[in-house]
């Protein structure tokens, strides 16, 4: 469960949030949309405070914290029940794909090595790259290095796992393989907030999508109908101009 | 032109090696502190901490644009006449303050572009699973940092090795010190230098062979 109430970020001048408020039940999988430079990556990054809000209010399981007045007790705690996904994948390098799924496991929820380790490879066969555990990210291609990203964060067991657009930086060749583990996980309904340009995603899985220009959210409903009855002009232009480039 | 007397240079060998130990025990405390002082310039640097900055940008300054040779007469002539504690510093103590200080102006800035270099979103993916500041140096960029690090790392200490042979200028009898001695009493000026330099450039060729095998063992997780 999660509640995010007027939260606002501003770089200098810029108001990139302007007031985002959003609430998302467990399990939800819900996808938000909208043009470059609206604030969608800013909108995941403050919730795990990877960019500190400047005001708002947020609701992440038992955690209820006032933005401004956070503590760095706050920002881990908030951290700990927020997963990450990057899009360009942000392994750590010097670790195998095992150990990157089980790092956290080990040095934040303090598990035995061992009990992490044997975690860290039920998630790589939840994966499907059992057969890579011990392959440092160099060796891996765009693709098996996104499924591991997701792998990490799968093993966080957050209230929510945020996806950064997880298929922009992919060759085309890698991008279904991605996607595909991210229906998996919507199926076993992991709650999910995901960015991504990709329509067809966002049409078959979400629960929900919104709308984001200009640091607002413009607009939010079932894929349905936001894709099918966009009420706003907004929503409207949007959709024509981005499917404009993409097969129905 | 007369021949070379290798019968010399021969019993020469033993002799020197018994002040090698000397010379390596220099480098190693230089290098040792070196480290540590190095560490912390990078550090304040890399954090920019107000104040301190200022200073290890002065310090680096100075250390870096001043010769070795007149910071080891500094040390060991100079400072003497305006600390008087200082009268008691012996050659030897000079010179492992002169190394460190001098290399680790260096160091700092090669282990600060070590740790700058380490890509920024595996700090963020750190930070975003919950990990503290100090985890994620020790974990992630530290390691990885070192791997950088460690090549301009060794090279330093290669010169260092190399940079104990002026503590004969402070009357240290370490080994250049020996050969000045030996080459004084028999003449043999050409026999002892080339011999003390074959001396060093093994010791040097053993240390690159070593720098070799450690850069293969920290590149294994870069491999394609």
């Amino acid at each position: 469960m999660i509640k995010i109430a007027n939260l606002v970020k501003r770089f200098g001048d810029a108001t990139v949030l302007d007031g985002i408020d959003l609430d998302i039940a467990q399990g939800e999988i819900i996808v938000v949309i909208g043009p470059s430079g609206t604030g969608k990556s800013t909108l995941l990054r403050c919730l795990n405070f990877l960019e500190r809000p400047d005001a708002g209010h947020l609701v992440i399981g038992d955690l209820s914290v006032d933005v401004t007045r956070a503590s760095r007790a706050d920002i881990l705690a908030a951290r700990r029940r927020t997963a990450f996904v990057f899009q360009n994948y942000a392994l750590f390098a010097n670790k195998t794909a095992l150990e990157n799924i089980a790092e956290g496991l080990i040095v934040v929820n303090r598990w035995p090595k061992a009990r992490a380790h044997a975690r860290a490879r039920e998630i790589l066969e939840r994966i499907g790259l059992a057969d890579k555990a011990d392959a440092y990210p160099a060796s891996l291609s765009g693709g098996q290095q996104q499924r591991v990203g997701i792998g990490r964060a799968m093993a966080a067991q957050a209230e929510v796992i945020l996806f950064d657009e997880p298929t922009s930086s992919l060759d085309p060749e890698w991008v279904e393989e991605v996607l595909g583990l991210m229906k998996q996980l919507a199926r076993e309904r992991q709650t999910m907030l995901v960015v991504t340009h990709e329509m067809g995603f966002a049409r078959d899985v979400a629960d929900r999508v919104v709308f984001m220009e200009g640091g607002r959210i413009v607009e939010q409903g079932p894929p349905s109908q936001l894709f099918n009855a966009p009420r706003d002009p907004r929503t409207r232009d949007f959709l024509r101009k981005i499917l404009a480039g993409q097969p129905a | 032109m007369r021949v070379l007397d290798f019968d010399y240079m021969l019993g020469l060998v033993p002799v020197l090696l018994r002040y090698l130990p000397l010379t390596l025990q220099m480098a190693a405390a230089g290098m040792a502190l070196a480290l540590i002082l190095s560490c912390g310039l990078a550090v304040i640097r890399v954090l920019k901490i107000p104040g301190l900055n200022a200073a290890t940008l002065l310090f680096i300054s100075f250390f870096r644009g001043t010769p070795l040779l007149v910071q080891l007469f500094l040390f060991y002539y100079g400072l003497p006449q305006l600390l008087a504690f200082l009268t008691q510093i012996n050659g030897i103590t000079a010179t492992i303050m002169g190394l460190t200080l001098h290399f680790s102006a260096y160091m700092a800035e090669s282990i600060r572009a070590a740790i700058v270099g380490v890509d920024r979103s595996q700090t963020e993916a750190a930070l975003s699973i919950g990990m503290t500041n100090g985890q994620l140096m020790r974990r992630i960029v530290l390691p990885q940092a070192t791997r950088v690090a460690v090549p301009t790392l060794m090279n330093y200490f290669i010169d260092m090795i190399k940079a104990t042979s002026l503590a004969f200028t402070l009357g240290v009898t370490e080994l250049m010190g020996a050969t000045q001695k030996e080459a004084a009493g028999s003449f043999l000026y050409f026999e002892a230098f080339i011999t003390v330099a074959i001396l060093y450039w093994i010791i040097v060729e053993l240390l690159a062979w070593f720098q070799r095998w450690l850069e293969l063992r920290l590149n294994r997780a870069y491999r394609r």
